[in-house]
C-alpha cells in the first residue's frame, strides 16, 4: 500500500538512490555468480574422484600403460595425487582462484588456452544460433498470428513438431537432404561461415520451437489486452498494433527464457560438434569425461558455469530494459 | 525444457488464452491424434506382438540394407533385422526411461520445491542456491559425469536424465507453492481459524501440486529425447538391444546408403514427444480453465 | 440542437456466434455536436457492445446489423474495411476505462499520444512533440515534459485516465466514446476527470458516455438512453428520466443507489432478485428464513444500547509504517483510534491508499501495528501470537472485496461451508450450524451446494462469502469494500442482507468502503481516513449534512448525486 493522491506512485527518475539500488543488485549478482562458480568447482572436483579408476592411468595414456612403479610412484608425486584428499581440494581451490587450471592429463597442453579456443568456437555456434531461433520464432509467430485459424495451426503444429526434435536426429536428417542428396553443404563442419550453416540449423530449429510456443501464447494474450483496443481505435493498422505494441508483450517471456535456452544450447553443441566433427567445448567435454582428464573438465565446467552466470545477468538487464515494471516489482 | 512449457503454470491464475475458439479444432484434433499416437506406442511398449510378429533381434544378412518395402516397412538394417519391429520393440525401453527420469526428476524437484517453498528463509536460501547451481552446470555436463561415476546403462541414464530436469521443476514447484501461499483464499481460511497445519495440507499443497500430473506429461516427451540423446552418444542402452537412441546411433554409419536406419526411430522419438507435448498442454489449459475460468 | 445530427444509429444489432439472445437489439439514437449522450445500463447490458460496434471494433464473433449508421452524414463503413482506420482516432476517439492497461504499459504515454497525431495529422516530428505536451496540459497534466516520457504504470489512476483522454482528443475527434472512463477512480478524481469531460463537450465535441453509473450521467449528460438486455428501454432529457423514470429497469437502477437512503431502510430491488437462483424469487428483498433466531423484526438493535458490552473491536492510536524500495518508509496508519460498538456498524471511508486495507489486516490480526493496541471484546488481540489468536478467529468473521479470490477454486460451495463450520467450536448457537441452514441465512437455494464458486454471479458468490463468514458464529464482522464489484441492483441486495442479517445476530460489522453512499447507507458511525489519519469521527448524519474536517466536506463535495 502506497500512499499517494494525484502525484505519481514510482518515479522512473534517476536518482542517487535507484542508482544505489541497481549498484547492489549487480553486486548482489556478482557475488552470486561467485558462489555458483565456487559450488560447480567442487562438485566438480570430488564427482570427478568417485569415477571408478586411477586418474594415473589417464595420465600415462589409458589403463592399458606399461608405466613401471617408480614412474608411476613419480606421476603421482608431480600432480600431487598422493596428498589426502582434503588437501589436493584445497591445493586445487586455491589454483582455480588465481585462474591457474594446470595441465591436461592427455594433451599435456596448458588447460587455460586450449579450453579457451575451444569455448570460442562454441561460442560462435551457440550465439549464432540464439539469433536465428529468435529471428525465426519472430518471423513465425508474426506471420502466423491474428492470420486465419489454418495459418494459425500450421504455426503452431510446426513449433510444435520443431520443439519435439532431438538434434541428433535432426543434423542426420539435415545431411541426408542437404549434403547427400542436394549437395549444397558439407557433411562436416569445415573451416568458414559455410560450415556453420548446418551445426546451427541444427541447434536453432528446436529452439525456435520453444520460442515459438512461447511467444504464440503471450502473443495470444497480449491481443486481447484493453490497450489494443486502444491502438485500434486510435486507426493504428494491424501490423502498426502487432510492431508496436504486442511484439514488445510477446517478446519479454522469450527474453527471460535465453538464458535458459544458452543452457540448453549448450548441452546441445555436445550433439552437434561431436557429429559435425566441429572443435569446441562440448566434444572436448565428452572425450575428457571419457578418459578421465580432471583438469579439462574441471574448466569446461567453470567456464560454462560462468558463460551460463553472464548470459542470465544479461538476459535480466535486458528484461529490465525492455519491461521497466520488472524493476518496480521485484523491488517491492 | 520442460520449463519453457511448463513455466506457464506457474503464473498465477491468469486466464488461459486459446480456450474460447482460437484455434479449438486443431486443439481438439490434435489431442485426439495425440491420445491415438501414445495408445500406439503403449500397445508396442506393453504388447508388441500385437503389432509386429517378427522378432528385433533375428539377424539375416543376406536381407540387410533391403529399402523400405511391403515385407519390411521401414525397411532393414546391416545385420538385416527388420527396424519396424525394432522400431516397436524400442518403444517399451524408450517410454519406461522417459517416464522413469520424469518420475526421478519430479521426485528431486518436489524434495527441493517443498524446501523452498514451505521451508523457513533459510531452507529456501538453501534450495534456491542448490537449484542455481544445478541450473549453471549444462544438463549433460551432469548427466556425462553421473554416467562417468555410475558406469553406462539403462538405469544411469534414466537416473541421469532425470538430474538434469530437476533443477527446472523445483524452481516451478517452489514459485507455484509461493503464490499460493500467499493467495486471498490462504489468508481467508487463517481468517476464519484453520490451523497452518491444516491449511498447508487442505489448501497450499493441493493447489501448488496439482500441477506437477500435468508438468510430468509435458516432461516425458523430452526426456526421451534426452535420453536418445544419451543413447546416441553411446553412453545409454548397450548397442544390441533396441532402443530408438542407439537405433540411431549405429543408423548413422550407414547414413549414406541407409537413411530409413536414421529416419523411422526419429520419427518414433518425434512423435511420441510431440504426442505428450500436446496431451501436457491440452490438461494444463483444462485444469487452468477449472481453476479458474 | 442543430438540424442534423452528428451520428445517427438506426437499428443496430449485435448477435454472437453462440447466444440466442442478441447482445444489442434494434437500438437507435441520435447524438448531435456539443451534445453528451449518455448510455446507462449494468454489465451485460449491452451498452459497451454498442460502442466497440459504432468504432467497427465489436469482439470477435459478433454480427452486427443496422439500417443506418452515419457520422456527419457520410456512412460509416462495412466491419473490417480499411477506412475505418481513417476515422478511428481521427473523426471518433476512444477512452476506455482504467489506463493502466488500456495504455500499452511498455510504452511511455507521450508516445501513444504521438501515435495518434503520427496517423492522422502530417505534423513533422517536431511538432508532434509538442503537440503532445500541449494536449497533456490541457488535460490538466501538470509537468507534460516529465509525463510524457513516464509509462502508466508510473502514472496516478487520475493522471493516466487524462493522458488517456489526451490520446482519445489528439486528432481532435468530433465525437468522443467514453466507455465507463472515470470508474476505477477515487470520487475527487473522478469529479475532475468529469469535468475534463465537460469542458470537451463544451467546447463543441459530441459526447457518449457509456456508464453503470446515474450519478455520474447526472453530471454531464444532457439526454439519457438507458440500456437494458440488449433495448433501449427509455431515452429523454437526462434531468425528466432521472425525476420521472417511467421503464421498470430505470426505476430499479435508481432506486437501488443507496445515496440518500436512509440507515435501516431497506434499498429496493427488483422483484425477481438473483431470479433463477433465489429460492424465493416472489419474496420480499431478503427472504426471512425459519432457521434465523426468532427475531424481533423491528430496527430496534439499531438503538439497542451496546451498554453492558464492551466495544466489538477497539483501536487505539495504532500506526503503521511499511519501507520503501527507496529506503524511505511510508506512514501507512498514523495514531488510528477507532471504536466499533457492539452491535453496531462502524463505517470506515476512504480513498485508495488512505490506509483502509493496512486497518483492515491488523484488525484481522494479519499484520502486526508497530504500536497502539487492538482489542477484540475488550481483550487483548493485537498483540497476540498467531497461535494465541487461533482460539478466538471464530469470534470475528470477514468478506472481502474479491469474494472469488478469497475461495479455493478446487472446493464446491458446501465444503466451503462445512470446512468454516468445522473452525466454530464454541457451542453458542443453535441455529445456523449445518450448510443448508447457512444456506437459507443468506438466501441462496439448496442447489447450488454442488457448484464451485467460479460458476456463481458475483453476487451469489458474495452470499457464500457471507455465509462463510457466519458459519463459526462470530460476533463481529469485518466487510471490506464487500460490494464494491457488483452492479448497482445486486449491490442493494446484497447490503439488505447484511442489514437484515446484523438485526436477527447482533453482529457488529466494521464496514469498509469508498463509496460515501454506501458507508452513510450502512452505518451508524462513520470514521473518515485520508493518507493514514482519522480526519473525523461521528454518528454518521453528523458527518454527512455536518461535516467539520476540510477532507470529508471536499469528499462530499465530489460525490456524484443524482440530481433529479
Amino acid at each position: 500500500m502506497t500512499v499517494s493522491t494525484d502525484t505519481p506512485t514510482t518515479a522512473s527518475v534517476s536518482t542517487p538512490a535507484t542508482r544505489l539500488r541497481s549498484l547492489g543488485w549487480i553486486a548482489r549478482r556478482v557475488g552470486g555468480g561467485v558462489f555458483v562458480l565456487w559450488a560447480v568447482a567442487t562438485i566438480i572436483f570430488f564427482a570427478l574422484r568417485l569415477i571408478p579408476g586411477d586418474p594415473v592411468d589417464a595420465i600415462l595414456g589409458g589403463p592399458g600403460s606399461q608405466a613401471s612403479a617408480e614412474a608411476v610412484a613419480q606421476i603421482r608425486a608431480d600432480y600431487g595425487l598422493d596428498q589426502p584428499l582434503i588437501v589436493q581440494y584445497f591445493l586445487a581451490m586455491g589454483k582455480l582462484a588465481v585462474a591457474d587450471f594446470g595441465t591436461s592429463y592427455a594433451l599435456k597442453v596448458a588447460v587455460a588456452p586450449y579450453v579457451l579456443t575451444q569455448l570460442w568456437s562454441t561460442l560462435v555456434l551457440t550465439i549464432a544460433s540464439l539469433v536465428v531461433a529468435w529471428l525465426g520464432a519472430l518471423a513465425l509467430t508474426l506471420a502466423t498470428s491474428g492470420r486465419s485459424r489454418v495459418a494459425r495451426a500450421l504455426g503452431s503444429a510446426l513449433e510444435l513438431l520443431a520443439a519435439a526434435v532431438p538434434h541428433f536426429w535432426l543434423a542426420s536428417l539435415l545431411i541426408i537432404l542437404l549434403s547427400n542428396t542436394l549437395h549444397w553443404l558439407p557433411p562436416i563442419s569445415v573451416p568458414g561461415p559455410l560450415g556453420l550453416v548446418l551445426p546451427v540449423l541444427t541447434l536453432a530449429l528446436p529452439l525456435t520451437g520453444f520460442l515459438g510456443q512461447v511467444m504464440r501464447e503471450s502473443l495470444a494474450n497480449a491481443y486481447e489486452q484493453p490497450f489494443v483496443l486502444s491502438a485500434r481505435a486510435r486507426g493504428e493498422s494491424e501490423w502498426g498494433v502487432r510492431l508496436r505494441h504486442v511484439l514488445r508483450h510477446a517478446a519479454l517471456p522469450g527474453i527471460s527464457l535465453s538464458g535458459w535456452a544458452f543452457g540448453s544450447l549448450l548441452s546441445g553443441a555436445v550433439v552437434v560438434e561431436t557429429i559435425f566433427a566441429r572443435p569446441g567445448l562440448g566434444r572436448t567435454l565428452l572425450s575428457a569425461v571419457t578418459i578421465r582428464d580432471i583438469p579439462v573438465v574441471t574448466a569446461v565446467a567453470l567456464l560454462s558455469a560462468l558463460t551460463f552466470i553472464i548470459v542470465t545477468i544479461a538476459t535480466d538487464v535486458v528484461d529490465r530494459i525492455v519491461d521497466p515494471r520488472v524493476t518496480e516489482v521485484a523491488a517491492r | 525444457m520442460t520449463e519453457i512449457l511448463a513455466g506457464r503454470l506457474s503464473r498465477p491464475a491468469g486466464r488461459a488464452p486459446g480456450i474460447r475458439g482460437r484455434g479449438g479444432w486443431l486443439r481438439n484434433s490434435g489431442v485426439i491424434i495425440a491420445l491415438a499416437v501414445l495408445a500406439l506406442i503403449l500397445t508396442a511398449a506393453l504388447a508388441p506382438q500385437l503389432i509386429t510378429t517378427a522378432d528385433p533381434d533375428a539377424v539375416a544378412p543376406a536381407e540387410a540394407f533391403q529399402s523400405p518395402s511391403a515385407a519390411h516397412f521401414f525397411g532393414t538394417d546391416e545385420s538385416g533385422r527388420d527396424v519396424y519391429t525394432r522400431v516397436v520393440f524400442g518403444a517399451g525401453n524408450s517410454l519406461l526411461i522417459g517416464i522413469a527420469a520424469t518420475a526421478v526428476g519430479l521426485g528431486l524437484a518436489l524434495i527441493l520445491g517443498l524446501l523452498g517453498g514451505l521451508g523457513s528463509r533459510l531452507g529456501d536460501f538453501v534450495s534456491t542456491r542448490i537449484v542455481e547451481v544445478m541450473f549453471a552446470l549444462p544438463g549433460l555436463l551432469l548427466a556425462l559425469v553421473f554416467i562417468a561415476i555410475a558406469g553406462p546403462g539403462v538405469v544411469t541414464s534414466t537416473v541421469a536424465v532425470g538430474l538434469s530436469t530437476a533443477p527446472g521443476y523445483a524452481r516451478i514447484i517452489r514459485s507455484q507453492l509461493r503464490s499460493v501461499r500467499s493467495a486471498s483464499y490462504v489468508e481467508a481460511a487463517t481468517v476464519l481459524g484453520h490451523s497452518r497445519a491444516r491449511i498447508v495440507w487442505q489448501h497450499i499443497l493441493p493447489g501448488a501440486l496439482s500441477p506437477i500430473f500435468v508438468l510430468g506429461t509435458l516432461g516425458v516427451g523430452q526426456a526421451i529425447v534426452w535420453a536418445s540423446s544419451l543413447g546416441f552418444l553411446g553412453l545409454g542402452v548397450a548397442p544390441p538391444a533396441a532402443e530408438w537412441g542407439a537405433m540411431l546411433s549405429s543408423g548413422r554409419t550407414y547414413i549414406d546408403v541407409a537413411w530409413w536406419l536414421t529416419v523411422f526411430p526419429g520419427l518414433a522419438i518425434v512423435a511420441t514427444a510431440a504426442s505428450f507435448t500436446v496431451l501436457g498442454r491440452a490438461l494444463n489449459a483444462r485444469t487452468r480453465q477449472e481453476a479458474r475460468g | 440542437m442543430t438540424g442534423s445530427p452528428l451520428l445517427r444509429v438506426s437499428d443496430l444489432s449485435v448477435h454472437f456466434d453462440r447466444s440466442a439472445r442478441p447482445a444489442v437489439d434494434n437500438v437507435s439514437f441520435d447524438v448531435a455536436a456539443g451534445e453528451c449522450l449518455a448510455i446507462v445500463g449494468e454489465s451485460g447490458s449491452g451498452k459497451s457492445v454498442t460502442a466497440r460496434s459504432l468504432l467497427g471494433l465489436a469482439p470477435a464473433g459478433a454480427h452486427v446489423s443496422f439500417s443506418e449508421l452515419t457520422l456527419a452524414g457520410e456512412s460509416l463503413p462495412a466491419p473490417g474495411a480499411r477506412r475505418w482506420r481513417t476515422i478511428r482516432g481521427a473523426s471518433i476517439g476512444l477512452v476506455l476505462q482504467d489506463a493502466l492497461v488500456s495504455l500499452d504499459p511498455l510504452r511511455p504515454v507521450g508516445r501513444e499520444i504521438d501515435d495518434v497525431l503520427r496517423l492522422h495529422t502530417t505534423l513533422s516530428q517536431r511538432e508532434r512533440q509538442a503537440r503532445v505536451l500541449e494536449l497533456l496540459d490541457a488535460v490538466g497534466i501538470p509537468d507534460p515534459a516529465l509525463r510524457a516520457r513516464q509509462r502508466s504504470g508510473e502514472l496516478s489512476g487520475g493522471l493516466r485516465q487524462r493522458a488517456l483522454i489526451a490520446a482519445g482528443i489528439a486528432a481532435g475527434p468530433a465525437l468522443i466514446i467514453a466507455d465507463e472512463p472515470t470508474t476505477a477512480l477515487d470520487v475527487t478524481v473522478q469529479a475532475r476527470v468529469l469535468d475534463l469531460l465537460a469542458s470537451l463537450r463544451n467546447n463543441g465535441t459530441a459526447m457518449i458516455l457509456i456508464t453503470h453509473d446515474l450519478a455520474v450521467v447526472s453530471r454531464v449528460a444532457g439526454r439519457v438512453a438507458v440500456m437494458s438486455e440488449g433495448r433501449i428501454v427509455e431515452t429523454g432529457e437526462t434531468s425528466a428520466v432521472l425525476r420521472a423514470p417511467t421503464a421498470l429497469p430505470t426505476q430499479q437502477l435508481l432506486a437501488a443507489i443507496p445515496v440518500d437512503v436512509p440507515r435501516g431502510v431497506a434499498l429496493s430491488v427488483p422483484a425477481d432478485a438473483d431470479a433463477p437462483t433465489a429460492s424465493a424469487a416472489s419474496s420480499p428483498p431478503v427472504a426471512l428464513s425459519p432457521t434465523l433466531p426468532s427475531a424481533t423484526f423491528s430496527t430496534a438493535s439499531l438503538e439497542h444500547p451496546a451498554a453492558a458490552r464492551p466495544p466489538a473491536l477497539e483501536l487505539r492510536s495504532v500506526s503503521r509504517r511499511y519501507p520503501t524500495p527507496r529506503g524511505e518508509a511510508i506512514q501507512a496508519l498514523d495514531a488510528v483510534s477507532l471504536t466499533l460498538d457492539a452491535g453496531r456498524t462502524l463505517g470506515l471511508v476512504g480513498q485508495s491508499g488512505s490506509g483502509k486495507t493496512t486497518i483492515a489486516r491488523i484488525a484481522l490480526g494479519l499484520e502486526t501495528a508497530d504500536s497502539g493496541d487492538v482489542l477484540l471484546n475488550g481483550n487483548e488481540w493485537g498483540s497476540l501470537s498467531a497461535r494465541e489468536r487461533r482460539p478466538l478467529r471464530h469470534t470475528l468473521g470477514a468478506i472481502y472485496q474479491d469474494a472469488l479470490s478469497s475461495f479455493d477454486p478446487r472446493l464446491s460451495v458446501e465444503r466451503i461451508l462445512t470446512d468454516a463450520l468445522g473452525v466454530g467450536a464454541s457451542g453458542t448457537r443453535q441455529s445456523l450450524t449445518t450448510t443448508s441452514e447457512l444456506l437459507d441465512a443468506v438466501d441462496l437455494p439448496q442447489s447450488l451446494k454442488n457448484r464451485r464458486p467460479l460458476h456463481l454471479s458475483g453476487g451469489q458468490r458474495q452470499r457464500v462469502a457471507i455465509a462463510r463468514a457466519l458459519a463459526p458464529g462470530p460476533q463481529t464482522i469485518l466487510c471490506d469494500e464487500p460490494v464494491s464489484s457488483l452492479d448497482v441492483s445486486t449491490q442493494a441486495r446484497v447490503l439488505n442482507l447484511l442489514d437484515e442479517l446484523q438485526r436477527h445476530l447482533h453482529l457488529s460489522y466494521l464496514f469498509i468502503s469508498h463509496d460515501l453512499g454506501v458507508i452513510r447507507h450502512m452505518s451508524d458511525r462513520v470514521a473518515v481516513i485520508n493518507e493514514g489519519r482519522i480526519v473525523e469521527t461521528g454518528e454518521t448524519e453528523e458527518i454527512f449534512i455536518a461535516p467539520r474536517d476540510p477532507y470529508t466536506r471536499s469528499l462530499l463535495a465530489a460525490l456524484p448525486r443524482v440530481r433529479r
